[in-house]
């Protein structure tokens, strides 16, 4: 079907169609809105979903934790500072091995106080074990959910999966996109396989013992191994859930990458801006190219090395700073998966507390890189993109 | 018991074997050891009351031994005994 939905629109009816056991949240701009249409859907009758409406985001990953050990799906939704005030159980979430599927509406982080888009409060938690899927527009908001309940249950992977878009710019901005039917959707997710469920009384387990120096690090080793498996689970949930829908899903998508010199690469709705930059710049004769980067955890090093690998320079850019870093999160990344290889890397902060990323912007970003690969000389490796 | 590793164990620390405690043997924590003098015994049990680990065996209403198995040296029954029937002693000491 054919909708106009805004993100808050779109992530409702997604959830919707996914009808999860419960839901807890806790309202947080910019991501209330799709929290209550949800709550209409609960109220109508729509979904079987019990709501609950904790009194924190804490308390709401708590709840998402205990609902998901006891075997049900669990999903939720947040967005800044209430991510950051998750951050201590998102950690639970992932060692306790919950496939919780949370939707983040990326802000900024206080203070001073804004409601706009960053990703500081994804990139804060890019450690704690989530996978992370970034979505450019509101299509892919809905179709990142869909595939996430797939991910996330895999018995591979079984780690929640946080899918990321663009606060404002995407949750509320109304765009044209299509749903699938809701036979679709449950057929494509299937019934919920609870693993050692609190609820099964006959065979009692025990979640969250003490762990310390004797058996803790070999929990840890198990998390990393899920996340090198999640790399081919989401590929080929992507590729299945492409077929369905005749849109592709990967880990990378490039454009115009084929006879590329320089290349941008970029995550979320910038990603569009970043095409139509590109496509004028070709237009004057640079060969550039774009690698948009879909999956920051688990993080497609070996892909995107084969991706950038030969380029003269490429442009990272980030959408948080990490403040006394060299650089943000997706270049040091990037960079150290280039670690070897004969590119410069250099990074581009942009676009905090909402401040607006314009085509003339990337084509500057474009150009800069075409200097650096006819010079080989790098001014400054990291520059702030449009701060006065 | 053989420590496992990463590949062989169940994540996040999940235990789906109940009463599996028995399995661990908390005496290794001691640094001092309870040493029981069976001619100043009484069997009043005391100790048997008082031991928080439950590391005093007792057979027949008799005091037949101390469980090192579990037994963390907290020193309790040393300091309870009214007969000073209890010593305590460091560990590796002869």
């Amino acid at each position: 079907m054919i909708h106009a939905f805004s993100g808050n629109a779109a992530v409702a009816y997604a959830m919707k169609q996914i009808n999860p056991d419960v839901v807890a949240v806790y309202p947080i701009t910019p991501q209330t809105v799709a929290m209550e249409r949800f709550a209409d859907f609960v109220a109508d009758g729509d979904v079987d979903t019990e709501l609950i409406m904790a009194d924190s985001e804490h308390s709401a990953m708590s709840c998402c934790i205990g609902a998901s050990l006891a075997g049900g799906r669990v999903m939720t939704s947040t967005a800044s500072a209430g991510l950051a005030l998750m951050w201590e159980v998102l950690f639970v979430a992932a060692s306790n091995r919950c496939p919780i599927i949370m939707n983040v509406m990326n802000r900024a982080l206080s203070a001073p106080i804004n409601i706009h888009c960053d990703h500081s409060d994804a990139m804060g938690a890019r450690d704690s074990s989530w996978i992370q899927i970034h979505a450019e527009n509101v299509q892919e908001a809905y179709d990142n959910i869909i595939q996430a309940v797939r991910i996330a249950e895999h018995e591979n992977v079984r780690l929640p999966v946080m899918t990321n878009m663009d606060g404002f710019t995407l949750s509320h901005a109304t765009e044209r996109m299509e749903t699938l039917e809701d036979q679709q959707v449950q057929k494509f997710i299937s019934e919920f396989k609870a693993i050692y469920p609190l609820l099964d009384v006959d065979n009692p387990v025990t979640y969250g013992p003490l762990d310390l120096y004797d058996y803790y690090f070999e929990h840890k080793r198990q998390q990393v191994e899920a996340m090198e498996l999640a790399y081919d689970v989401i590929k080929k949930v992507g590729q299945e859930y492409g077929k369905m829908t005749g849109r592709s899903f990967d880990m990378l998508h490039p454009f115009e990458m084929e006879d590329a010199e320089v290349a941008v690469v970029v995550l979320g709705s910038t990603s569009g801006t970043a095409r139509v930059a590109v496509r004028a710049m070709r237009q004057k004769g640079i060969k550039v190219g774009l690698v948009k980067l879909r999956v920051f955890r688990p993080f497609p090093k070996d892909e995107l090395r084969e991706m950038l690998k030969g380029m003269k320079a490429v442009a990272v850019m980030d959408r948080s700073d990490s403040f006394g870093a060299f650089g943000g999160p997706v270049f040091s990344e990037v960079r150290s998966a280039l670690l070897g290889e004969d590119v410069e890397v250099v990074n581009y902060i942009y676009g905090l507390g909402g401040r607006d990323i314009r085509q003339d912007q990337i084509e500057q970003v474009i150009t800069d890189m075409s200097t650096v690969a006819k010079t080989g000389k790098v001014k400054s490796f990291v520059t702030y993109l449009g701060v006065r | 018991m053989k420590e496992k590793g990463w590949k062989e164990c169940l994540w996040g620390g999940l235990i789906v074997d109940a009463g599996n405690s028995v399995l661990y043997k908390t005496g290794d924590w001691r640094s001092q050891r309870p040493i029981r003098d069976e001619q100043k015994c009484t069997d009043c049990l005391q100790c048997w009351i008082m031991c928080p680990d439950a590391a005093i065996k007792v057979k027949d209403g008799k005091i037949v031994g101390i469980d090192y198995d579990y037994c963390k040296g907290c020193g309790i029954c040393c300091k309870v005994c009214p007969f000073d029937a209890i010593e305590m002693k460091e560990e590796g000491e002869k």
